[in-house]
C-alpha cells in the first residue's frame, strides 16, 4: 500500500464514506475522554467498565418492555441500568465488609451475564446481536442515512452529547474539582459530595449508553480512560488536562483511521491501539513525568531553582 | 464546667454518642466551648478526637445528643465555621495549585456554576500571605514539603473567614521552626474573638499552646483551662499510664508542684 492510499485518499476519493466515522469516533472519544478524566482523578475508572457491561441487560429488557427497537426506551433502559449499577455497587461497599474493587468486579459481571442470558434467550427475534454489543460497528456509520453535512443522526445525536458534556463540566468546574480532590472538605462548604458522584454517574452512562452501540462495551472503556491517563502525565492543571484530552481525541481518532485503512481493519480498536500509541509516547517524553527524564539527569533540580 | 460564663458558646455538644457499625467511638461528650479560646484536643491513638471534629462538621453521623455552633444548628452556622482536615485525606498528586487549592475556601459563599472571581483570588493571595506562602502560589501541591502542604489547607480554612475553626492535626509533619510560625498565626486568629479547636497529640507542647485543654478518650476525661485540667491524675486517666513520654511530663508536672 503505497502512501497515497492511505494518507490522501481516504480524504479526496472516499471522503463521504470515511468522514462519518472520523466525526463519530472523535465524538465518541472526546466525551468519553472528557468524562474519563474525573473517573482517573477520583480512581474509580473502573466504575466506567461496570456501567459499560451493564448497559447489555438495560437495553434487552428495554426491548422487553417497549416490545420494539425504540432508541428512546433502549436509551432510558440503558441509563437505568447504569445508575442501578452504581447504586448497587456503593450498597455493596458500604454495608458489608466488601472494598470497593470486589463490589464493582461482582457487580458489573452479574449484569453482563443477566444481559448475556437475557440476549440469548430473545435476542432471536430483536436485533441484539453480542457481536456488536462486544466490538461495536462504528465503521457501519457511512451506509446510514446522512442528514446534515453528510453526518447521519447518530453521529449528530453523539455531537450533541459531547456539547452537554462540555456545558456541564465547564457550568460546574468547580463543584466537580472540589468533591473530586477533597469531598469532605466540599461536605462543610454545602456542596454535597454524594449528590455530585451521582451526577458524574448520570452523565457517565449517558455517555456510555451513546457510545455503546459504536465502539462496544469493551472499547469504550478505553476511550474513557486513556485520554486521562495520557494528559495526567502531561500536565499537573485540571483545566489543562481537559483541553488536551480533546486534544487526545481528535489525535487517536486521526491515527485510527488512518490505521483502519492501511491494515483493512475495523475503526475503534484501530482508535483504541492509536490512544495507546499517544498514551507510551507521553509516558516516554512527557516533559516532567517522562520516562526519558530519567535517563537525561539523575537530579531533578527544578525544584530547588524554583525556590529561588 | 463552672467556669464557663458565656450564654452562647461558640460549640456547644451535648451527651454526644457516635459509633462505627455498633461499636461507640464517642459517648456522652458534653462540652461547651466560649468563643475567643484555643481548645487543644489531647488523647491517645483511637481516643476519637479526629471524629470529634468530624461529627461537629457533620461529616460522620451521630447516634445520640446534640451539637450547636453559636447558638444555633449546623445548618445555619456551617458558613461561619473554617476545618482543616487531616493531611493525609487527599491525594497530593491531583492536578491543582496552590492557589486553586487555597480558592476552595471561598467556594462556601460563591453561589452554583459562580466561578471565582477577583475579589476570591485577593482573598486567597492574603491568606497565603499570611502563612508565607505567596511565593509557591502557581506550584503544583504534590512539589511541596509536607510543612508546606500543612500550610495550604491552613491557607485555605483562613480565606473561609469563619469564627470558628476546626484543625485536625495541624502540626503533624510540620518542623519546629513551621510549628512556631502557625502557632503564633493561630494566636492571632484567637486575638481577633475567634474560636480555635485544634487536634494535638504532643504533649509537650499542648500546655503552652492552648487556654483550654479537651483530654479525650472515648468519653472526655477532662475539659477546661490548661492549668486545671493538664495534671498528672488526668493524663494519667486519659492515656492509662502506657506512654513513657508520658511519665517524663507526669514528672515534670509533680516536680514543678513541689
Amino acid at each position: 500500500m503505497s502512501f497515497n492510499q492511505i494518507f490522501v485518499e481516504p480524504w479526496v476519493s472516499h471522503f463521504s464514506a470515511y468522514w462519518p466515522i472520523l466525526v463519530m469516533a472523535f465524538f465518541v472519544t472526546a466525551a468519553c475522554g472528557l468524562i474519563g478524566n474525573y473517573l482517573v482523578l477520583r480512581k474509580i475508572s473502573l466504575v466506567g467498565d461496570a456501567i459499560s457491561h451493564s448497559v447489555l441487560p438495560g437495553i434487552a429488557i428495554a426491548y422487553m418492555i417497549a416490545g420494539s427497537r425504540s432508541d428512546l426506551a433502549m436509551f432510558i433502559g440503558a441509563l437505568i441500568a447504569g445508575i442501578f449499577t452504581t447504586l448497587i455497587i456503593e450498597l455493596i461497599h458500604s454495608r458489608s465488609k466488601i472494598k470497593k474493587d470486589a463490589a464493582i468486579g461482582i457487580t458489573f459481571t452479574t449484569m453482563f451475564a443477566v444481559g448475556v442470558i437475557l440476549v440469548s434467550l430473545y435476542g432471536a427475534d430483536t436485533d441484539l446481536d453480542l457481536d456488536c454489543v462486544l466490538f461495536g460497528k462504528l465503521d457501519f456509520m457511512a451506509s446510514k442515512e446522512k442528514v446534515f453535512f453528510g453526518l447521519p443522526q447518530i453521529v449528530l445525536t453523539m455531537g450533541f452529547i459531547l456539547i452537554l458534556i462540555i456545558l456541564l463540566i465547564v457550568l460546574f468546574y468547580k463543584e466537580l474539582l472540589i468533591s473530586s480532590f477533597d469531598p469532605s472538605f466540599a461536605a462543610t462548604l454545602g456542596i454535597k459530595p454524594r449528590l455530585v458522584h451521582y451526577c458524574l454517574m448520570c452523565s457517565l452512562s449517558v455517555v456510555v449508553v451513546s457510545a455503546f452501540s459504536s465502539v462496544g462495551a469493551i472499547l469504550v472503556i478505553a476511550m474513557l480512560i486513556l485520554p486521562a491517563a495520557t494528559v495526567y502525565l502531561l500536565t499537573d492543571r485540571l483545566w489543562l488536562m481537559m483541553i488536551l484530552s480533546i486534544l487526545h481525541a481528535f489525535l487517536s481518532s486521526i491515527i485510527g483511521l488512518h490505521l483502519t485503512v492501511a491494515l483493512k481493519v475495523s475503526t475503534a480498536p484501530a482508535c483504541v491501539v492509536a490512544g495507546m500509541f499517544l498514551f507510551i509516547l507521553s509516558w516516554i517524553i512527557s516533559p516532567r513525568y517522562g520516562l526519558l527524564r530519567y535517563l537525561s539527569s539523575s537530579f531533578d533540580l527544578s525544584t530547588f531553582q524554583k525556590e529561588n | 464546667m463552672a467556669e464557663i460564663i458565656d450564654n452562647s458558646p461558640a460549640l456547644e455538644i451535648h451527651d454526644l454518642i457516635v459509633s462505627y457499625q455498633k461499636k461507640p467511638v464517642l459517648y456522652g461528650v458534653d462540652i461547651a466551648i466560649p468563643e475567643g479560646s484555643m481548645v487543644g484536643v489531647v488523647g491517645p491513638n483511637g481516643a476519637g478526637k479526629s471524629t470529634l471534629i468530624k461529627t461537629v462538621m457533620g461529616l460522620v453521623p451521630h447516634s445520640h445528643g446534640w451539637v450547636k455552633i453559636f447558638g444555633g444548628d449546623l445548618k445555619n452556622s456551617i458558613k461561619r465555621i473554617g476545618y482543616v482536615p487531616q493531611r493525609e485525606s487527599v491525594d497530593w498528586d491531583f492536578p491543582v495549585s496552590v492557589m486553586d487549592v487555597v480558592l476552595m475556601g471561598c467556594y462556601g459563599g460563591l453561589g452554583l456554576h459562580r466561578r471565582p472571581g477577583k475579589k476570591e483570588k485577593d482573598k486567597a493571595s492574603e491568606a497565603l500571605e499570611k502563612v508565607g506562602l505567596e511565593a509557591y502560589s502557581k506550584r503544583q501541591i504534590s512539589n511541596l514539603s509536607g510543612g508546606q502542604q500543612q500550610r495550604v489547607f491552613l491557607a485555605r480554612a483562613l480565606a473561609q473567614e469563619s469564627d470558628l475553626y476546626l484543625m485536625d492535626e495541624p502540626f503533624a509533619g510540620v518542623d519546629a521552626a513551621t510549628e512556631v510560625a502557625i502557632v503564633e498565626l493561630l494566636c492571632q486568629i484567637r486575638d481577633q474573638g475567634k474560636t480555635l479547636i485544634v487536634v494535638h497529640h504532643d504533649l509537650a507542647t499542648a500546655r503552652e499552646y492552648f487556654d483550654m485543654i479537651l483530654l479525650l478518650n472515648m468519653r472526655v476525661v477532662g475539659f477546661g483551662k490548661t492549668e486545671n485540667v493538664f495534671n498528672a491524675e488526668l493524663l494519667q486517666k486519659t492515656y492509662g499510664g502506657r506512654l513513657t513520654a508520658l511519665s517524663e511530663i507526669a514528672d515534670k508536672l509533680a516536680r514543678e508542684k513541689i
